[in-house]
């Protein structure tokens, strides 16, 4: 099988902080990260490798930096990497970042499936893998939390939902996006370590891609942020009093104008 | 014209860093005395603002305008089992607002079968329902709904489509996005409209929800957003609202189907996932003993929440390990966070200081986890939770 992982290098938010005084990102000292959703999604690739055969290829659209994360995949189990990387890449929106994996894909070998991050933790959006499935024209299945069976021609899997799981069957190739629930991670052995220092990582921009620059990147991009503010918190807790039963009807009055309950 | 993208004018520039400030993201440094903007700049502008010299300029590349013929919009009513879900009526009220605002109609977009009560949709705003009803689409399957929606989407025209940031809404929707090739934005928690321009300004959290963005799609039709759930009210439906319900057909011989559900297991054993619960109550050490967690189920039930707990009462052996929230647990971001006996250890505030609104209550009135709360009730807990129970019970 050849199966490809799709990652994004993103800052390790859970220790991300507000300045309270200019209210900004603090970034010193926080590293960059593989998202940690899409290290299930090569977990699941390497293991799927390991039982029937084949290369997992990592992809990944960012500046050159972003050679770490490819690096750290290759530690992971990744046989081959792929950097997409290109100054007309930047600003690039759901749309036009699914765009540009999606063109990369197409031009390797054979794929049977490709395997995401249910989502980043930096967009948050989970929109990068069902769009792509579309450009490439493949089924798509969300938030698979296991592979039942995969044959030559199509897989089956569980899937999450509000209200519980789902078996389905899709055709191959596809593209699945993956929930934390599927696998754990393992850690970089000592071999794959030593690998991924020497490995070789292909680089392709819009020469490689052989896509218009218009499609990529802001240019492609259909949706703009016009303004960026921060969330108000409240650091002084509104302490109720009276008795107990006033109290009571003052923190359930208030739920109920927040439509809380 | 330049390149599209952001650029710093060196022969402007003056290094005075009041753009590195005015960065939410921190991606500007100054480097031997010129601002430097670092890869992951989403263009929102802030710094061009702050720049007194003029030097940042934002290039955005022109495109053809919006097409003028679509108008309308559009909800996409989720619905399972044939009963219509929750969230499209919140989108509805919402959807009802934005649509006066662009003098345009609303209509309600429900596929399923046997959907009922699809007149609910027209009392709770919808000038129109398009309901596609057939036993093919009794499971909600995503590659119909996904290839008809785009269908209709061509041939009627919308110029906005919502839907809600559900399971199913956030994987087929952004298929729709691909093949109409137009702008999404995931998620939103906030829709207003620019009328002048005929914009939906869509505002969404970002950042793990330490920043907020709002997003515009200019240039393409449908301008198309996903809606968190329970973030809009729902409304009071009015019975006495006319509107119309047109029968759409749908064969599936014209559709492709290249996934299949084979069967599905409804989750039993946790009603409610806390990581997706929308209301959470908490208890820890304060609790005392593992019966009075009872207490924490009971106040859960009455208001549909799921169970929490702080490591303290894990490490007592009062409840697994899978309820806990924190640092070594899990990290939770509900609408409403009840802290009950919870003193609020750093790690334990790690796991769920970004919750919408969080109510502490604990008899330590200097306890950490007022710091962080909405709203405290100091008092014996043991009092709070059964008053709080029979109030809700009251409603």
């Amino acid at each position: 099988m050849n199966i490809v992982a799709c990652l994004k290098q993103v800052p390790g938010t859970t220790e991300v902080k507000i300045d309270p005084k200019t209210n900004t990102l603090i970034r010193q000292g926080i590293e960059n990260i593989i998202n940690p959703f899409d290290t299930y999604a090569l977990e699941e690739a390497v293991r799927l490798k390991d039982k029937h055969g084949g290369k997992v290829t990592v992809v990944t659209m960012g500046p050159p930096q972003a050679d770490a994360a490819l690096r750290e995949a290759i530690s992971l189990g990744a046989d081959e990497a792929l950097l997409l990387s290109d100054r007309a890449f930047a600003g690039a929106d759901t749309w036009a970042t699914a765009f540009t994996l999606s063109r990369a894909i197409v031009k390797l070998e054979k794929i049977d499936l490709v395997i995401c991050g249910r989502q980043t933790i930096d967009g948050d959006t989970g929109q990068v893998g069902p769009e792509m499935a579309e450009m490439l024209t493949m089924p798509f299945v969300a938030y698979v939390s296991r592979i039942e069976e995969i044959k030559e021609a199509y897989l089956r899997v569980s899937r999450m939902t509000e209200e519980g799981h789902e078996t389905i069957e899709a055709t191959l190739p596809a593209v699945i996006t993956v929930a934390k629930e599927i696998n754990v991670p393992r850690v970089p052995s000592l071999r794959g370590i030593m690998r991924s220092k020497s490995a070789k990582i292909l680089t392709w921009g819009i020469q490689e891609l052989g896509v218009d620059k218009d499609s990529v990147g802001l240019a492609g991009s259909s949706t703009q942020v016009i303004k960026i503010f921060f969330p108000q918190r409240i650091h002084k807790a509104e302490i109720f009093s009276g008795d107990l039963e006033k109290q009571a009807d003052a923190l359930i009055d208030r739920l109920k104008s927040a439509r809380i309950c | 014209m330049s390149e599209p993208g952001i650029k710093v004018n060196p022969d402007e520039c003056i290094g005075c860093g009041n753009c590195t400030s005015a960065c939410p993201f921190g991606l500007i440094e100054i480097v031997r005395g010129k601002a430097v903007i670092k890869e992951g700049c989403t263009f929102c502008g802030a710094c061009k603002e702050a720049c007194g010299y003029y030097a940042i300029t934002i290039e955005t590349p022109e495109k053809a305008a919006a097409p003028e013929k679509a108008s309308g919009v559009w909800v996409f009513a989720e619905q399972r089992g044939g009963a219509i879900k929750g969230v499209s009526f919140e989108l509805l009220c919402r959807g009802r607002e934005l649509a006066d605002n662009l003098k345009t109609e609303l209509v309600a977009i429900c596929f399923g079968n046997n959907v009922q009560g699809a007149d609910r949709l027209i009392a709770h705003g919808a000038n129109k329902v398009y309901l596609v009803d057939s036993p093919d689409l009794a499971d909600n399957p995503e590659d119909h709904l996904t290839y008809k929606l785009v269908e209709m989407v061509r041939e009627y025209r919308p110029e906005i489509v919502l839907a809600g940031a559900t399971a199913l809404g956030r994987a087929f929707i952004p298929r729709v996005a691909a093949i109409l090739n137009t702008g999404l934005t995931a998620d939103c928690t906030g829709l207003d409209i620019d009328a002048e321009k005929r914009l939906l300004l869509q505002t969404r959290p970002t950042f793990g929800g330490n920043i907020m963005a709002t997003i515009i799609c200019p240039n393409k039709r449908p301008q198309m957003a996903t809606v968190r759930p329970r973030v809009f009210k729902k409304g009071n439906p009015d019975n006495n609202r006319k509107g119309q319900i047109l029968k759409i057909d749908f064969k599936k011989d014209g559709f492709t189907a290249r996934t299949k559900l084979l069967n599905f297991i409804e989750d039993v054993t946790e009603r409610v996932k806390l990581e997706d619960a929308e209301i959470i109550v908490s208890g820890g050490r304060g609790m005392g003993k593992p019966e009075n967690f009872k207490l924490i189920a009971e106040l859960a039930e009455a208001l549909g929440a799921a169970v929490g707990a702080s490591r303290a009462a894990v490490d007592e052996g009062w409840i697994p390990y899978s309820h806990q929230v924190g640092q070594t647990g899990k990290t939770v971001c509900p609408r409403l966070y009840i802290a009950c006996g919870i003193s609020g250890a750093i790690q334990h505030l790690a796991g769920m200081q970004t919750s919408d609104v969080i109510v502490a209550i604990n008899d330590d009135p200097n306890a950490p986890i007022f710091q962080v709360a909405t709203y405290g009730i100091v008092g014996d807990l043991f009092q709070v939770i059964p008053m709080l129970i029979k109030k809700l019970k009251q409603e």
